[in-house]
């Protein structure tokens, strides 16, 4: 199969991509690394009537705004995955992104489309709701910044206009030391995700006791599922296996996941209480012996 | 909608196509520049059968459209071996290893290996099938396929000063 004929059209700045998803309304879509989009078009599951192809929008890299970390929409998840900065200010993003398809679609497929297109199973936008980050977005009305919370609305829906595009998403820095893990269930390396969990920790100068906890799922459910009440029990608690495993139990309490071709609902409610806990598990592990962890 | 002309170099060679917009880069490459060592496996890029070097990275060419690659340099398998040799070391070892049976997933495989190896000179067995993983192979079971890689990065290592 192959797409149905549509009108292409390229911009060379975020402006100019508005005006031209602006004046062409609806039928119109943006193309960046095309990874989840082509397929669509392929199976001819979308049948934009025009592309607007932003990879050449902007050449910005990640840069560092105090105290938040800044990710350029255009930068490729195979460069996330290996931004010193990244890796330096906020792992947990390079984790993820090594769990999304393979290496020729971490080469192409890039930040601001893995949001835009809000897979209820990717893995940045369950990690952009951990992280509490925000979406920057620019329109014809404007810019604005969307909370990652109010970013992702159902499956494939964002909260983003006709004619808006996403043009950054920003992170906080969390504190030196902080613990952090992502944990993704499929069936084979590259397949989309069954269940997958964000957790992030803080914990008190002697390791012992938590701080702070944050926590999302992907998955479970039509959008990122913040879980971080569920773990509040964490907080001020002696962290031991029974502190992890009690939160682990009532996220799987909580989340009604959809049944599909590869996970009934039960089996996925049950492993996303097994991600949460694993996440959790690794997350206190590294913020227990900071050097040395800097992956797997 | 109407074709417009592209120009590419493929393998060092160039050539201008004319092409619709809803024409992805695989099916320019196999129709028009008549490269079939690139394979349409899935069309979805999943497999890996269609995996070219644009640029000196590997893509799915299969979700590419061919107009946005105006001007790209295309490296397909016929391309890792030089003018002077027959043979890439890589595609040597394949062979000495029985790393292919009905050839298909040989291209995209080669050269996915071929560009980790170039990325990551000393690599674990177990790095070798994590960077493999996004090329599905029906017939040899994978094994002989890493057995090869890691002949040739022992090959690399030692011709490397």
């Amino acid at each position: 199969m192959y797409a149905s004929p549509f009108e292409y059209a390229t911009a060379s700045s975020w402006e100019e991509a508005v005006r031209i998803l602006a004046e062409a309304g609806d039928d119109a879509t943006v193309i960046a690394g095309g990874q989840s989009l082509v397929p669509m078009m392929t199976l001819r599951l979308a049948t934009p009537g025009m592309l607007v192809d932003v990879n050449r929008a902007s050449s910005e890299s990640i840069w560092l705004d105090d105290g938040r970390l800044v990710i350029p929409a255009l930068t490729r998840h195979a460069d996330l995955q290996r931004s010193p900065l990244v890796l330096r200010l906020s792992p947990i993003l390079s984790e993820a992104a090594g769990f999304i398809g393979n290496v020729r679609v971490r080469h192409r497929g890039t930040v601001g489309g893995s949001l835009a297109h809000a897979d209820p199973a990717a893995e940045l936008p369950t990690v952009a709701v951990a992280l509490r980050g925000s979406v920057d977005v620019r329109g014809p009305a404007g810019e604005r910044t969307i909370p990652a919370a109010d970013f992702f609305v159902s499956h494939f829906t964002t909260a983003l206009e006709q004619a808006e595009v996403v043009t950054s998403v920003s992170v906080p820095v969390l504190p030196e030391g902080h613990g952090w893990a992502f944990v993704e269930l499929a069936r084979r390396v590259g397949d989309f995700a069954l269940v997958e969990a964000a957790a992030l920790v803080d914990l008190d100068e002697d390791g012992r006791r938590c701080s702070g906890v944050r926590l999302a799922l992907g998955g479970v459910g039509e959008r990122p599922f913040d879980a971080s009440h569920l773990a509040a029990t964490m907080i001020g608690a002696d962290l031991n296996e029974d502190t992890v495993v009690d939160a682990a139990r009532a996220v799987s309490e909580e989340v009604e996941p959809p049944s599909g071709v590869h996970g009934s609902g039960e089996y996925r409610r049950k492993m996303a209480g097994v991600v949460t806990k694993r996440a959790l598990l690794a997350a206190i592990r590294r913020a227990r012996r900071p050097e040395g962890e800097a992956s797997g | 909608m109407s074709k417009v002309p592209i120009r590419l170099t493929v393998n060092e060679r160039e050539v201008e196509v004319w092409v619709g917009p809803n024409q992805t880069l695989l099916e320019v490459l196999r129709e028009d520049v008549g490269a079939t060592e690139v394979k349409y496996g899935c069309g979805e890029g999943i497999c890996g059968t269609c995996a070219v070097l644009l640029d000196g990275e590997s893509v799915n060419s299969c979700l590419m459209y061919a107009v946005q690659v105006d001007g790209a340099a295309i490296t397909t398998l016929k391309g890792l071996a030089g003018d002077d040799m027959p043979l890439h070391p890589l595609q040597e070892r394949f062979l000495e290893h029985g790393a292919s049976q009905c050839g298909f997933c040989t291209p995209g495989m080669v050269l996915t290996a071929f560009e980790f190896v170039r990325d990551h000179p000393d690599p674990s067995r177990d790095d070798i099938r994590a960077a493999l993983a996004g090329n599905l192979c029906r017939c040899t079971g994978y094994t002989k396929i890493v057995d090869a890689v890691e002949a040739y990065t022992r090959d690399q290592q030692a011709s490397t000063p």
